[in-house]
């Protein structure tokens, strides 16, 4: 997707919105260290009663398809191949070839030296091509290194961006510098013709230990210009999980109302079958609403979900579960 | 319309067999009653009868307490607690066996939803039989004496918000502790009760160590009053509550009354306010408010006062009030038409007192007994919306500024059972449950039940203590076997 740069300075959208005159490290964490706790029991008893709900027969049917045009198909491996990849968008285009009714996944997404393969493949079939950067997955590179991984993306033809956060400089209060770098990666994401690609910004929240954190890491991503905040780079362990999800989905929600600007959220990482994708259905419509309902505000990171939904989705269709070999392993 | 409509997802109601009618649990089988009448359960959510329960008369009541005697001298009185604690265990775990039967029947006879009775009711049912069990030969041990020892018979007096859970309140230390019972259930709820009956035939728990009166008012006056009950123990109204304290004044038998509460739950400025908003909902909203402990005076600070009420209607968008048996909904039916009559009475009281009133705008089904979510702000502390326990889905909201105010506040009530506190500060919560005057004080939670927790309350809340070590003190004596 893209959407037309916006050339306001994020700094002096942040002057603005934290009603200081210049921003530092100091006025960053007075602001992010002002926002509510969150108390872990509390967050995690929240998750799992949202996680009871019961979706059934029209209500699964609906949320299976969503769940499906909803997620960024991914393959982030050292061994991955233009075959592969070109594999993996042959299945983005035609998820299940019994079925011509069955939607299309939102995106792919593959490191930067495979963005010119995926959108040679995928065309214009309005899939998009999303590109891991910024030194993916650790981003333990200089940032002249990072800016250009990203510049790299784009120029490749990407679509979206997901960078990845310095987590120790967010670990050790250098709001600043997270802030900064965050900014200028969306500046990397300018096209030539003055469009942008969307940024994603994945906080790693497995690294960031607690949801005080993952609420201070959204704010502060969101703050530095972020089109959605992203948990995981599926490297590390734990990826997604409901409760750090629905501290994210407060987030853009309350975010929303402080600013006006809607930001989305993009669990990834370990979100394997078509029951947990249904959770986060739930969540997303009971703690954010509606609007985060879409493509265009909610994605799952995931591979292997897709082949679970369109089971699932085969057994809605025929009454009976078929299994593994009756859908593609691509 | 939301993007994500949830469809109908019911339990099967075919996993529990219901009677067309139900005799008494006396001596371990259930018989007719001699003299007595009967009248229909009916279910609150579309009021359809259930079936006949039997309206136990003086002399119904008078055969079970002196099958409990038999009972308790011939067998109970003197099993060793090691064996006693083998029927306990055995019960715990046929309540789990059967915990969907018993969830299903429930929510028939009560109105609350299918997942509170599945995931709160029952299985804390069970833990209550667990808990006691183990403590069953360890009596001795329990700081209540080198040798404790049972009561006697056990008169014991149960509400209809948690029918099989306050049965188990009831019931299991009473056993443990060598004691046996007579106990009638709530006249609108007796159907667990009765299930529960079989469950003891099918434990052979021997004939006589639990009985089961159904009836109405007069019945469990005649159980309180009968000169055979060493002991009473009654949950309810803090009305009935005074009447039994008052008739059995002057008499050897002892009691235990867990009565009403206006429970303040405190949020301060430093809360974490998103699960503060969940624990509000689950203070006042959980069991339809039909909760003794429920928090039902939200006591704010000011500064968060706007954002706090904001959010919670917003969350309250998201409650699904409907058929109990729907395992999406979160806010079944009122318990009966007279409930309902009260809260709805209060609720208009409250409004022409002044306060403002907002209810979620939600379809409520045509048949049964309905009450939307409802939250009342600008509530002065002289409302009787703030004094009076409504005993349903009905928030009352008020504001504070000083800990101390809090404090003041929340204490200002003739009840004393339970509070809650929300910050994110360590030492203030250690400071303000020093000092409410409330049995229970949870602190960054709400309406947490565990069966090694004494719980209890203040003042017109009734005295004595249920759960853990300090629940069994009720049911034990330096006597002897009597």
């Amino acid at each position: 997707m893209t959407s037309t740069a916006d050339k306001g300075d994020a700094a002096s959208r942040a002057r603005d919105l934290l009603g200081v005159g210049r921003l530092t490290n100091a006025a960053l964490t007075t602001w992010l260290h002002g926002l509510p706790g969150v108390d872990q029991v509390g967050c995690e008893a929240r998750a799992a009663a949202l996680g009871t709900r019961s979706i059934k027969t029209t209500a699964k049917a609906w949320a299976i398809d969503a769940a499906i045009s909803m997620i960024d198909l991914t393959t982030l491996e050292g061994s991955d191949t233009h075959d592969k990849v070109r594999s993996l968008c042959g299945k983005a285009l035609v998820p299940d070839p019994t079925d011509a009714t069955t939607p299309r996944p939102a995106a792919i997404c593959v490191y930067g030296d495979m963005v010119a393969t995926a959108k040679k493949a995928l065309g214009d079939s309005g899939i998009r091509v999303a590109s891991v950067a910024t030194a993916f997955p650790s981003g333990r590179a200089s940032m002249r290194v990072r800016l250009a991984d990203t510049r790299d993306g784009v120029q490749a033809g990407a679509d979206e961006i997901d960078m990845v956060i310095d987590r120790g400089a967010f670990l050790s209060g250098r709001y600043l510098e997270v802030f900064d770098q965050i900014a200028a990666v969306r500046e990397a994401c300018l096209r030539a013709d003055g469009s942008s690609a969307h940024l994603k910004v994945i906080m790693e929240t497995g690294e960031l230990a607690t949801y005080d954190n993952v609420r201070r890491a959204s704010y502060l991503s969101m703050l530095a210009g972020g089109h959605f905040i992203k948990t995981s780079t599926g490297k590390v362990s734990p990826a997604a999980t409901l409760p750090v999800t629905l501290v994210m989905l407060e987030a853009v929600r309350d975010w929303r109302e402080l600013t006006g600007t809607q930001v989305g959220v993009k669990p990834a990482g370990g979100i394997r079958t078509s029951k947990d994708a249904l959770k986060y259905l739930v969540m997303v419509s009971e703690v954010a609403g509606d609007d985060w309902l879409d493509p265009d505000w909610f994605r799952f990171g995931a591979s292997s979900l897709l082949n679970d939904l369109l089971l699932q989705r085969q057994k809605l269709r025929t009454g009976a579960y078929s299994g593994a070999d009756y859908v593609t392993i691509d | 319309m939301a993007k994500l409509e949830y469809a109908p997802a019911p339990e099967s109601r075919a996993v529990v067999e219901i009677r067309s009618s139900y005799g008494l649990f006396i001596g371990g089988e259930f018989v007719d009653s001699q003299g007595g009448g009967a009248f229909p359960s009916i279910n609150p959510a579309t009021e359809e009868v259930l079936a006949d329960v039997t309206d136990a008369s003086a002399a119904d009541v008078d055969r079970a307490v002196r099958a409990a005697r038999a009972a308790y001298r011939g067998v109970w009185g003197r099993m060793a607690g090691a064996d006693r604690g083998k029927y306990l265990f055995r019960i715990a775990r046929i309540l789990q066996e059967r915990a969907r039967e018993f969830a299903v029947l429930e929510t028939l006879d009560n109105g609350k939803p299918i997942k509170e009775s599945r995931d709160v009711d029952i299985p804390l049912a069970a833990a209550h039989f667990f808990y006691h069990a183990g403590w069953a030969d360890k009596l001795a041990y329990a700081g209540l004496g080198v040798a404790p020892q049972p009561v006697g018979v056990v008169g014991q007096v149960i509400p209809w918000n948690f029918p099989l859970l306050m049965l188990s309140w009831k019931i299991a230390p009473a056993l443990a502790c060598g004691n046996t019972v007579v106990l009638k259930p709530a006249e609108t709820t007796s159907l667990t009760a009765l299930l529960f009956a079989e469950v003891c035939q099918q434990a052979d728990l021997p004939p006589g160590v639990v009985n089961i009166v159904t009836g109405a008012g007069a019945t469990g006056q005649a159980l309180v009053e009968h000169p055979g009950v060493d002991k009473v123990a009654f949950t309810g109204s803090t009305e009935v509550g005074k009447a039994i304290a008052r008739s059995i004044a002057g008499t050897r038998k002892r009691a235990t009354l867990e009565l009403g509460g206006k429970a303040a739950n405190i949020v301060f400025d430093d809360a974490a306010i998103d699960e503060a908003v969940t624990g509000i909902v689950n203070g006042i909203f959980f069991n339809q408010g039909h909760v003794c402990c429920a928090g039902s005076r939200l006591l704010v600070q000011e500064p968060v006062a706007d954002e706090l009420i904001r959010k919670l209607k917003r969350r309250l968008a998201t409650i699904r009030v409907g058929d109990p048996l729907d395992k999406n909904t979160d806010l079944g039916a009122i318990n009966s038409a007279v409930q309902l009559a009260r809260v709805r009475e209060l609720s208009d009281i409250g409004e022409a007192e002044g306060a403002q009133r907002w209810s979620l705008p939600c379809d409520l089904p045509p048949q049964g007994f309905w009450f939307p979510p409802t939250i009342f702000t600008d509530v002065a502390q002289s409302s009787r919306i703030a004094q009076e326990e409504v005993f349903g889905p009905v928030l009352s909201v008020l504001t504070f500024r000083t800990p101390q105010e809090a404090v003041a506040k929340a204490n200002n009530t003739p009840y004393g059972l339970s509070a809650g506190i929300w910050t994110e500060k360590g030492s203030r919560i250690l400071w303000m449950a020093d000092q409410l005057r409330a049995g229970v004080v949870w602190a960054n939670t709400f309406n947490k039940f565990d069966p090694t927790s004494p719980f209890g309350g203040y003042k017109q809340s009734g005295y004595g203590r249920e759960g853990g070590r300090h629940g069994l003190e009720a049911y034990v004596t330096a006597g002897d076997l009597g």
